[in-house]
């Protein structure tokens, strides 16, 4: 039972991870109907630069603010340079450079601070919060972080006018000029968005797996299941598959496949889901006309 | 015999001379580009001639690669006979992941595809298997010799360059199915099938039965060249088959040129070679040329060296042309 | 006063080209409509007006030159379009919808007092202020769009086919609240109707438009009058 309960709540940690980064994912895909392969690197090559300004003796909190900054920027800038020529072209041109964006990520990362693992620090004190056993302060914190992120974003998009501005360029796009909103400009945001979210994510996990060019990919595999299972086009279902996924993965990790399958947790999410019910749990379903 | 035949018959007689002109080493290189584009032409009937994008075609290569490995380690089997029992085995595991594939459209099978291109280190290193696969560390396979008649022909040939010439030889012979298939009946479905599949069908073409076949066919090269692979490197181990493999091919085929045979083998030359010049640089560099190259294609570049080649040829007949029939205007 | 001026329109979708140089003009104040069977590129005039279709021509908005900017620019000059399938939000509630019209606009006070006004003309829509735009009758629907153009506080006011898919009765009570909002904001019309009659009974000019072209133009009266129109498009 104590077992249990320690793989569930640390699941809820690792949860909250990827809930954080599916959320990011889903954000891209309703606006955009594109599949963001490279977040989970674009995440990883923030959390590097995060770990820059630490080394350089930066105080963790302001190099975490000056980290999101420079991620929203980034994604700014990807979305605009890289993402707007190929907005309209067939699958097999957008599959292709999303590949090359997370390619090129990877590797520059990999040139420019070595393949070297590196620890990254955590803000949260070593010790357990008040002797509690099944989790270490840095998973408490996670949650924790995770959640402020997520309750920011709700109340960005419900209550401020670029918020809805935003949400109306995502479901259409057409009808949002009409009342002369910059789409262009909103999807940009939505990457900024996404990217800051991956920043924060990456810096979550990078003290449980340690920084290392290749750290996200498993991650970004569990964030592609979590958003398919909560609906691809759902960002509270983006929310709830996080978490579900984070607990599956761990409970079945630890009692039921052994922790070396763990990944095929996710494969087969990813194949069931999109095999059985595509639209997940919360997603709308669609009918596409002949 | 036109102009194209005599190239073929050129490059055929440069590619046979090849071992014995360079290095060992180098014939091993190109014995590795030409098992690169049986893979590439594989992946490419595919998703270039019939639009499913694979992400994931690193696993039919590794299923290839196990199966010789594990026959010729376990089962004693002789080599050459491994390549059409990875065959087989990989055309069916490929028809059978092609059935449910039939449910999932363009971006979503891409997803399905990157997923198990990502997991599948994991998979290989699954414990229960570990007897055969021999997990972690893999398994190390010998080194064919050359047939002893060859050395009595007053031939004598290395392991490398023997090598070199097997892989030629089904290389030609995988080509040949290949382009048989395609420019028939076949290849003419896949591709109507790729552009308006709703068309297709109305027009009697078994889309699901030619999108599994496709798949089941694709795995089959990717799987034969994959057991090729493990006989030239003399070993299989499951992190040597990670995501990267996958991209790789993909890499191969966009830059080569979608939907051409000769694009294979552009892309496994820019595949095989680009890393051996970027190396010098850093580790990195490589996948860094890669991704850059990836983008400039599909801005620039759609139809990947084979097309631009092909435009480039069109653009000279037809300058000559013209010079020719302004010459003949100016004639009185 | 001249509010908008169109010479020469031309507009295609892709290869095939719906326009072929429409001219017309508008005066401030008026109420304008354009009137033509299905496909004649009534719609598409509107549209070319907004830059959601690629166009060739001049339009030129209360003096100055529009053509070739963008939608979003184009609605800042005070143009505001509800389009044909009415363009609501479906997932945003219809206060939300609302709050969208007026997204450009700073002065945060006066919107909150169009809001009400608004609620005025269409009781309705205050009911259903929470609810989700989706849920929204047809009718309904074409009541949210025409409020939420409203909310832009715009010059002009271009209106494609708001009688379609609604009940005779619901089209004469649309075309009553059109006219009222007509004289108390001070905005000018342009309309696209189907619905000849209707359209004719609201407009002071109308413009007949046949295969991409202006084949008739004058007063509403002078329209309803034409042999050729009443036949055609009066049934009677």
């Amino acid at each position: 039972m104590d077992a249990f309960l320690h793989q569930v709540l640390a699941g809820l940690a690792t949860g909250g991870i990827y809930a954080s980064l599916a959320l990011a994912l889903v954000m891209i895909y309703q606006a955009t109907h594109h599949v963001n392969f490279a977040q989970g690197e674009m995440a990883m090559f923030t959390t590097y630069i995060a770990w820059s300004l630490i080394n350089a003796g930066v105080p963790y909190w302001w190099a975490f603010l000056l980290t999101v900054v420079v991620a929203f920027a980034f994604g700014i800038l990807v979305e605009r340079i890289v993402i707007r020529p190929i907005q309209h072209a067939p699958v097999l041109a957008v599959v292709v450079v999303f590949i090359a964006l997370l390619v090129i990520l990877n590797s520059v990362t990999g040139w420019i601070y070595s393949y070297t693992i590196k620890s990254f620090p955590s803000p949260f004190p070593a010790e357990r919060p008040f002797g509690f056993k099944y989790m270490s302060s840095h998973e408490l914190g996670a949650i924790g972080i995770t959640l402020a992120v997520l309750l920011l974003l709700y109340a960005f998009f419900r209550f401020t006018p670029l918020g809805l501005a935003m949400r109306a360029a995502a479901q259409n796009a057409e009808s949002a000029r009409l009342v002369g909103i910059r789409v262009g400009w909103m999807l940009a945001l939505g990457w900024g968005l996404a990217a800051a979210i991956g920043a924060v994510a990456g810096m979550m996990v990078a003290p449980i797996v340690y920084l290392d060019p290749n750290m996200m990919g498993g991650v970004l595999l569990y964030a592609f299941a979590a958003a398919l299972v909560g609906g691809i086009d759902n960002p509270w279902g983006a929310v709830f598959g996080g978490f579900l996924v984070g607990v599956l993965e761990n409970v079945l990790g630890a009692f039921v496949i052994g922790n070396e399958l763990k990944l095929s947790v996710a494969l087969v999410l990813i194949i069931g889901v999109l095999l059985v019910r595509p639209s997940g749990f919360f997603g709308s379903v669609h009918v596409t006309r002949v | 015999m036109t102009k194209k035949t005599l190239l073929i018959v050129v490059l055929l007689l440069a590619a046979c001379a090849l071992p014995f002109l360079v290095s060992n080493y180098r014939t091993f290189q190109f014995t590795l580009v030409l098992i690169y584009a049986i893979a590439l032409l594989g992946l490419n009937i595919l998703t270039g001639y019939n639009g499913q994008v694979s992400l994931g075609h690193g696993a039919f290569y590794a299923i290839g690669a196990y199966v010789a490995a594990v026959l010729m380690d376990k089962a004693g089997v002789p080599y050459w006979a491994t390549l059409p029992a990875a065959g087989a085995v990989c055309l069916l595991a490929g028809f059978l992941f092609g059935l449910p594939a039939l449910r999932l459209e363009g971006l979503y099978l891409a997803l399905a595809t990157f997923a198990l291109g990502v997991s599948l280190p994991q998979l290989l290193k699954y414990k229960a298997l570990e007897p055969w696969t021999g997990g972690v560390q893999g398994i190390v396979i010998p080194k064919p010799e050359a047939p002893a008649f060859f050395a009595d022909a007053g031939l004598p040939l290395n392991p490398d360059q023997w090598l070199y010439f097997f892989t030629l030889a089904i290389t030609l012979l995988m080509f040949l199915l290949g382009w048989n298939l395609l420019r028939g009946r076949v290849g003419r479905a896949l591709v109507a099938i790729r552009d308006h599949h709703i068309a297709a069908q109305a027009m009697g073409v078994n889309n699901a039965l030619y999108k599994s076949l496709a798949f089941g066919v694709s795995a089959m090269y990717t799987g034969i060249a994959g057991a090729l692979g493990a006989i030239a490197v003399q070993f299989v181990a499951p992190d040597s088959f990670n995501i990267f493999l996958s991209i790789l091919l993909l890499v191969g085929i966009v830059i080569g040129g979608l939907a051409s045979i000769s694009g294979a083998l552009y892309g496994a030359l820019f595949i095989q070679f680009v890393p051996n010049i970027a190396d010098e640089v850093s580790k990195a560099a490589p996948w860094a040329i890669f991704g850059i190259f990836m983008i400039v294609s599909v801005y620039l570049m759609p139809t990947g060296v084979a097309g631009a080649l092909r435009l480039l040829l069109a653009r000279s007949r037809q300058w000559g042309q013209n010079k020719r029939t302004s010459k003949e205007e100016l004639a009185p | 006063m001249e509010l908008l001026k169109v010479t020469g329109l031309r507009a295609a979708y892709g290869h095939t080209r719906v326009l072929h140089g429409i001219d017309f003009a508008m005066d401030k104040g008026a109420i304008t409509a354009l009137l033509g069977a299905n496909g004649a590129g009534k719609t598409t005039t509107l549209r070319a007006l907004c830059a959601m279709v690629k166009t060739q021509g001049e339009i030129h908005l209360d003096g100055e030159r529009i053509d070739g900017r963008a939608t979003e620019d184009i609605v800042r000059h005070g143009v505001a379009h509800v389009p044909d399938g009415r363009g609501t939000f479906l997932n945003l509630s219809t206060e939300e919808n609302l709050w969208l019209g007026a997204y450009t606009r700073k002065d945060r006070g006066a919107v909150q007092a169009d809001l009400e006004r608004v609620y005025g003309y269409f009781p309705r829509l205050r009911e259903r202020r929470r609810q989700q735009a989706g849920t929204l009758s047809g009718g309904e629907q074409q009541m949210l769009a025409i409020s939420r153009a409203l909310m832009l506080s715009p010059k002009l006011m271009l209106l494609d086919e708001p009688s379609f898919g609604l009940a005779p009765l619901l089209v004469r009570d649309l075309f009553e609240i059109l006219r009222r909002i007509y004289r108390q904001e001070q905005v000018s019309l342009l309309l696209v109707e189907q619905n000849a009659a209707m359209a004719l009974e609201l407009a002071d000019s109308a413009y007949l438009i046949e295969t991409g072209r202006v084949v008739l133009a004058g007063t509403s009266a002078d329209l309803k009058r034409d042999d050729s129109v009443r036949r055609a498009y009066l049934g009677y």
